[in-house]
């Protein structure tokens, strides 16, 4: 469902990202590893159709994000890495014009935003300002936002960052359960929730793949059977580089 | 389609937080009163709005359209939230021309709440109506360039500050450039065409004939496409930031 070919980005002088390739597959949770600066937020905005790649093609259910980007970004829902909203707005009436700008209206609308607000637990806040929530559920209305559409493709940029302990149990059973039937690419730094959520993950370093694998394949590659030696081995840390 | 829906979210916004009432309240009270006071419309009892009421919009937009208009990319950029707009199924261009009704309308709300100025003027006199139509037109108009300009300049920062500083500046000088006392001192400087080229950027040129009620294509021209060029600087702005 997320078919990623080359994909570079560019900086100036500077190569974010290098010719990254790897595909996703429907039913599949793809955990994107990597220290920061990476370019794992690169590789999701580019895939996202928010940046356009230097070179390369990313293919959403087969559509292609530089070629066709309308349609494409409607089989997206899209978590960017801060959680970004309009402060000035209630979480209802934020979903709601999420809801209206990917063309739903009427009682498909009013569906849609029930049940994004209720599988994101914000039956309490939903008509309380945005700018007043905490973060845990500044989050989860950002999220809820991504999932508003049921899209096939999830793309999430860290979507437990921020989140209490029980939080971000809730969210990694909410992937997990998602992920059976739509393909799901999300970046961590936590490397525990790529074994508790994940079918797979990649670890990325300075813009390539370091390493590939189920989460018990990869973790049969670390010399001390850890996923965090593993992460410490192939990737460099930025006071080295 | 996708336009209306930003249009009405931003519509919304202004009226969700005191901008729009303080900018209205604002230009009400100083519109009106400049022409009560420096404006002389009781004194000069001539029953028309060129002079007293219409002559003082340019120089209250070069404040008042900067304020509306600052927040509109600067503040979707600053919070982020343009990177959820960037992955909306909704092209750059349906959101700035959504950003940018929206910021009119809340002008030209302030503008048209002016009316009791046409209800006196009207008990006072018999004024030509007419010409205080094409006024209102031409001022709305005075203003949407404005609020184009500020646009572009939100484009360019993610600092409302800075936006309102740049584009208040940009105002202010296209409002000098046609000003009378102005070209004066520019014409004993400088030849007669620098004089003409500098007039036809600013906005008294365009304005003035439409406040006395002379409707001219070439003005309604001159203001389209000054309009139509910041959209378009604002869409080339934003798409180069993101590359």
């Amino acid at each position: 469902m997320i078919e990623v070919a080359k994909l570079s980005k560019h900086f100036g002088s500077k190569v974010a990202v290098d010719k990254l390739s790897f595909t996703v597959a429907k039913g599949e949770v793809l955990g994107f590893l990597g220290p920061n600066g990476a370019g794992k937020s690169t590789t999701m905005r580019m895939i996202t159709g928010f940046i356009p790649p230097t070179s390369g093609d990313a293919k959403v259910c087969g559509i292609s994000i530089t070629e066709n980007p309308a349609a494409a970004k409607t089989k997206i829902g899209y978590l960017p890495e801060s959680a970004p909203l309009y402060n000035d707005m209630t979480v209802i009436g934020f979903l709601r014009f999420c809801a209206e700008i990917r063309s739903l209206s009427g009682s498909a609308k009013r569906d849609a935003v029930e049940k994004a607000i209720e599988t994101c637990f914000l039956t309490s806040v939903a008509h309380q300002s945005i700018d007043t929530l905490s973060k845990g559920y500044r989050h989860r209305t950002c999220l809820a936002q991504a999932l508003l559409h049921d899209p096939e493709v999830l793309i999430l940029d860290e979507p437990t960052d921020g989140l209490d302990p029980n939080q971000k149990y809730e969210v990694r059973q909410l992937i997990k359960r998602l992920g059976q039937d739509k393909a799901i690419l999300f970046s961590t730094h936590i490397l525990e929730e790529v074994e508790a959520a994940c079918t797979r993950a990649v670890i990325v370093d300075r813009g390539i793949i370091v390493a590939d694998g189920t989460p018990a394949e990869l973790i049969a590659q670390a010399p001390n059977g850890s996923l965090t030696d593993l992460f410490r081995k192939v990737t460099t840390t930025d006071t080295a580089a | 389609m996708s336009s209306l829906v930003i249009f009405r979210r931003e519509l919304k916004s202004y009226f969700a937080q005191p901008t729009a009432y303080a900018i209205i309240v604002i230009f009400l009270i100083l519109s009106l009163g400049f022409t009560f006071t420096f404006g002389e419309f009781m004194g000069t009892g001539d029953a028309s709005l060129e002079y007293s009421f219409f002559f003082w919009h340019p120089w209250l937009y070069m404040l008042i359209a900067p304020a509306v208009g600052m927040k509109l990319w600067a503040d979707e950029q600053r919070n982020g939230t343009i990177e959820l707009l960037g992955t909306f199924p909704v092209s750059t261009w349906s959101a700035i021309v959504g950003k940018f009704l929206a910021a009119s309308t809340v002008t030209l709300l302030a503008l048209l709440l002016t009316f009791p100025i046409i209800i006196t003027v009207n008990y006072l006199g018999s004024p030509d109506n007419g010409a205080i139509i094409s006024g209102y037109i031409g001022s709305f108009l005075v203003c949407c360039t404005f609020v184009a300009i500020t646009m572009l300049v939100s484009a360019c920062t993610r600092d409302q500050v800075v936006c309102l500083i740049v584009s208040v500046s940009l105002c202010s000088l296209m409002v000098l450039c046609g000003y009378d006392a102005f070209t004066r001192a520019l014409a004993k400087a400088t030849s007669s065409a620098t004089v003409e080229a500098v007039v036809s950027f600013g906005v008294w040129d365009h304005f003035s004939s439409l406040s006395r009620g002379q409707f001219r294509l070439q003005d309604f021209v001159w203001f389209v496409s000054f309009i139509g060029l910041c959209l378009l600087g604002t869409s080339t702005i934003l798409s180069a930031k993101r590359a």
